[in-house]
């Protein structure tokens, strides 16, 4: 089969469930297809052997009661990988491998997917373009000059590029959904929770969320039923009944009410993405959904928020990197504190550091009432404007980004507008709720555009249908010319 | 008895001074596993040994709270007569150190599992309440070697993540002596709860001490300082009077204090500044974003309650009132809880009060001498009970008991058993004794003469003769009655 790396998932699992396809077959397309693309930059890893070791293991015994059956995946670097090197981006775990596994890449392999390689992202997952990674940025597959988004840049420009039949990332303030939304791909950030965050690379752990990155709908309830479930060495773990995402996709959507809020309609706003918007809005209309104007009186706060809480978070996280036990040591330094010093100072890049310092700076005594503390108050307020509006809506419809995919290097000496792209993002990421970025059409330009559904908390199924029937209506395909092999 | 006056002042030229101390004890949580890993707790393992992921802090690593710890601190808040708080916050305390893997401390801030209590102190002069402010959960951290190696510290995280509880006292206490007593008391009710071993030497119970000086009838505090992490209660004490003093010449010198934290060198017997306030860390407390608020049901805690052992101060109002035992032999007997164990089982056999007699006397004096403890006892409860009942009965005098006690410790043996193959039973036949005496009487008849005559000195001859005669078993109240009457006649 030519072109079995251009397909969704859900036909490759097929192609491999009726045998038009070994699961070495796929492995080999994929891994030429990787070699292919060294120019994009997304693997920091990559792990052919055992991958094709693992697709012969399956072909000589064959288990296609599984969701995954037979088929490698690249997960972003933040996932430890068991005798894989695992670095988070960074400089500062460049020679770190885990003994472990994370839950969630432990799931995949024990639904019969196995490791292809790690995939390049932001340092600590901090960016919003893939340019902060140790590894060097990552090339956005739809045009040489663009950013795949991030943090999850990696993840979706090998999915975009077909250099893994679908992915996973993680989505601390939009880590997924954004550069999902850049190339033109599915990411689904899970209500917190949902996920185990059990041997994830922390950034901010009261945000974090692991996710699938997928080609289709379809597929991304298929790889979030696979990853999901309940984990006791996960406090923040949601104990409750693992769910049959992909069985119960439904894209009958009649009767539903979504909620248009008012807030997102913000200023300088492309008028190609309140074009977008529009679309959208009329495709669910006329798939039988209601569209009810609402209001999240909050929402202009969500950033600030969201800029105090997860640095905080992260000052605190990161505090483990200090070249003790593990990792990148300093060779410099004469005591102890010099060696800290040294050590952290060489290995974290601009971006962490910066945040390190903000995060201290929020913490710190004389300041914390004013900036945390009010924070976590917003965030509480952030919440309800959602919870108050889930009393009368089922979904709520936005655009995933307020731009399409920038250039290369456009916003890296700006930090605060590169802080702006995740502005319909991060409101989602307090409040603790699922959402889904969908390819929604393009911009002038040609590039991808994404609409997000957000869902009430534990309502995947729901925005999943949503976004089902809102793909089979939407008339977008991404067709990327592959300009890099 | 006479109750003593309290008099710990310091008496300077400008005044007399009251010295006011608080405890923060930082108690290690009995438990099989740590805080918030499965790692093992045991003490005296090889360095490193007992260290998990999480309590090195790998990367995605997550804490998972131990239940059993948890239930353990609400023991000890019952125990203490606390409020027992249904909800209550793990924080984050950020600082850096080799041996703090995290980077943090996950510690309770302002939201504890357990909130104000109070201890009972009986001091000489009378008995005296000590306010307790609250206790939390929290890590606790490793151990840096700096003597090992001339250039390098190692560091072994065996300790890393084991469960404390810090027990912060309101500033109560007024004396040295008060705070031995303190110390004493909440190690026996954590010992009678099996929360902590109260094991001073291995590091499970130490305290950082803080103490300030004032003009006795002053209503505010003056500045204190803090003594950190002390761990032994003759140390604490040292420290004590040695910084309460340094205050007081400061005051009298119209210097002011600075508040500061100080170390407590043992070599040199002093308090040394360690960091000033403007010194001192910034925590950046925050909520641990990795743990949710712990919720405990007042179920569980109700439960709690129900299970919890008879306590000390309960167990001494009943050993007051049941055996008859005075304030003083109630509280030495119930200060641990093996003791109190031992000698209830030997109440329970023999003469109440004359257990406590002997309990306290003989069998205290040689496992002191012998450096044992109660649960080691070369003399079973039982046969203890048999030792006092033998007394109790007249079989033997107290004197024999002696040379039974001593046999009983060589040998373990049963005191029947010994008095019987050593003939040491006392001879309690008025017959058997009065046909003794008479033959005594006749043997020294000028004796007898002499005393009827006014040397009445000379009884002591006559029991001296009937004791040496019975080999030492001659019933010394019958052998006086007996004597006495027939010298009459």
């Amino acid at each position: 089969m030519s072109n079995i790396t251009n397909q969704s998932l859900s036909e490759i699992l097929e192609n491999i469930k009726s045998k038009k396809i070994s699961s070495l077959e796929l492995t080999q397309a994929y891994i030429k297809n990787i070699e292919n693309a060294k120019k994009l930059n997304a693997f920091v890893t990559t792990t052919f052997d055992q991958a094709l070791e693992n697709a012969k293991k399956f072909d000589n015994k064959p288990n296609n009661e599984q969701l995954l059956s037979g088929v490698p995946l690249a997960v972003k670097d933040l996932f430890c990988t068991e005798n894989i090197k695992t670095t988070a981006g960074s400089n500062i775990l460049n020679n770190f491998v885990p003994s472990y596994e994370s839950t969630v890449t432990k799931n995949l392999w024990n639904n019969g997917a196995f490791l292809l390689g790690k995939l390049n992202c932001d340092e600590f997952a901090m960016g919003s373009s893939n340019e902060t990674s140790f590894f060097g940025n990552v090339i956005n597959p739809i045009g040489d000059h663009l950013v795949p988004g991030g943090s999850s840049g990696g993840s979706s420009s090998a999915l975009a590029a077909d250099l893994t039949p679908a992915t996973i990332g993680t989505d601390t303030g939009g880590s997924i959904r954004q550069p999902a939304s850049f190339t033109g791909t599915v990411g689904l950030k899970p209500t917190y929770g949902l996920c185990s965050r059990w041997g994830i690379v922390a950034f901010a752990s009261s945000l974090d969320q692991a996710g699938p990155m997928t080609k289709t709908v379809n597929d991304c309830s298929i790889m979030l039923e696979a990853m999901s479930g309940f984990d006791e060495k996960d406090s923040t773990s949601i104990n409750k009944k693992k769910e049959t995402y992909s069985k119960n996709l439904k894209d009958n959507i009649k009767g539903l009410k979504i909620g248009i809020p008012k807030e997102y309609r913000v200023d300088n706003m492309p008028k190609e993405i309140d074009e977008l918007w529009e679309k959208g809005k009329k495709i669910l209309k006329d798939l039988g959904a209601q569209l009810i104007d609402i209001s999240l009186p909050h929402t202009k706060y969500a950033l600030p928020t969201y800029y105090i809480v997860a640095p905080a978070e992260a000052s605190s996280n990161l505090a483990r990197y200090d070249g003790v036990r593990y990792g990148y040591r300093s060779q410099k330094g004469k005591d102890l504190i010099e060696m800290y010093e040294n050590t952290r100072s060489e290995g974290f890049g601009d971006e962490v550091k910066r945040r390190i310092l903000i995060g201290t700076y929020v913490l710190s005594s004389g300041y914390y009432d004013a900036y945390y503390l009010k924070a976590q108050k917003v965030r509480q307020l952030i919440k309800k404007d959602f919870d108050d509006s889930f009393t009368k809506i089922d979904a709520i419809l936005t655009p995933s980004t307020p731009s399409s995919a920038f250039k290369i290097g456009e916003k890296t000496n700006d930090p605060v507008s590169m802080y702006l792209n995740d502005i319909f993002t991060v409101p989602v990421n307090l409040a603790g709720l699922p959402a889904l970025s969908l390819p929604a059409g393009l911009d002038k330009q040609g590039y991808p555009l994404g609409l997000q559904l957000i869902g009430k908390a534990l309502d995947e199924q729901k925005i999943l249908n949503i976004g089902y029937a809102f793909e089979k209506n939407c008339g977008y395909k991404n067709e990327i010319k592959k300009w890099w092999s | 008895m006479s109750k003593e006056k309290f008099d710990y002042f310091i008496n300077g030229e400008k005044g007399k001074y009251e010295v006011v101390i608080g405890l923060e004890v930082h108690a290690q949580v009995l438990s099989n596993s740590k805080l918030f890993s499965g790692s093992s707790t045991k003490f005296g393992a090889d360095p490193n040994k007992q260290v998990s992921l999480i309590d090195s802090a790998f990367p995605g690593m997550l804490p998972v709270i131990n239940e059993e710890c948890v239930k353990q601190a609400v023991r000890t808040g019952l125990g203490l007569n606390a409020k027992i708080n249904n909800y209550s916050v793990f924080d984050r305390k950020n600082y850096f150190y080799a041996d703090l893997p995290q980077g943090y401390q996950i510690s309770q801030y302002k939201n504890p599992i357990v909130g104000e209590g109070k201890v009972l102190l009986d001091m000489p002069y009378g008995s005296k309440e000590i306010g307790i402010e609250r206790l939390h959960l929290e890590q606790d951290a490793g151990k840096s070697i700096h003597d090992m190696d001339p250039s390098s510290t190692y560091v072994d995280l065996n300790r890393s993540g084991i469960a404390l509880m810090e027990i912060v006292s309101k500033p109560h206490l007024r004396s040295p002596d008060e705070v031995n007593a303190y110390i004493k008391k909440l190690r026996t009710i954590m010992r009678y709860l099996g929360t902590c071993d109260g094991n001073m030497q291995e590091g499970s119970l130490r305290a950082d001490v803080n103490v300030s000086v004032r003009k006795v009838g002053d209503k505010n505090f003056g500045t204190r300082c803090e003594i950190k992490n002390v761990n032994s209660i003759k140390f604490m004490q040292m420290a004590i009077e040695y910084e309460a003093n340094r205050q007081v010449e400061l005051l009298e010198d119209g210097k002011e204090i600075d508040q500061e934290t100080r170390l407590f060198d043992t070599k040199k017997n002093e308090t040394r500044s360690m960091r000033s306030k403007e010194d001192a860390h910034d925590y950046r407390y925050f909520p641990d974003p990795d743990l949710l608020p712990l919720r405990l049901e007042q179920k569980l805690i109700d439960d709690l309650k129900k299970s919890l052992p008879e306590l000390p101060d309960n167990k001494k109002e009943r050993f007051i009132q049941e055996y008859g035992l005075n304030s003083y032999e109630a509280n030495v007997l119930v200060s641990e809880k093996e003791i109190s164990d031992y000698y209830e089982e030997v109440a329970k056999l023999s003469d109440k009060k004359l257990a406590a007699t002997w309990i306290m006397g003989d069998l205290f004096a040689m496992l002191n001498d012998k450096g044992l403890n109660i649960s080691n006892s070369p003399i079973s409860a039982k046969n203890f009970a048999e030792l006092v009942q033998s007394i109790k009965s007249g079989e033997i005098s107290g004197r024999i008991a002696k040379e039974v006690f001593e046999i009983m410790v060589e040998s373990g043996d049963n005191p029947k058993k010994i008095i019987e193959s050593k003939g040491m039973k006392q001879q309690s036949d008025p017959k058997e004794l009065e046909k003794m005496i008479n033959e005594i009487l006749s043997k020294n008849k000028d004796k007898v003469d002499q005393y009827k005559a006014g040397k009445e000195k000379l009884f002591g001859f006559f029991v001296g003769q009937v004791m040496k005669l019975s080999g030492g078993n001659a019933n010394p109240q019958l052998t006086n009655e007996i004597l006495k009457k027939l010298l009459k006649g």
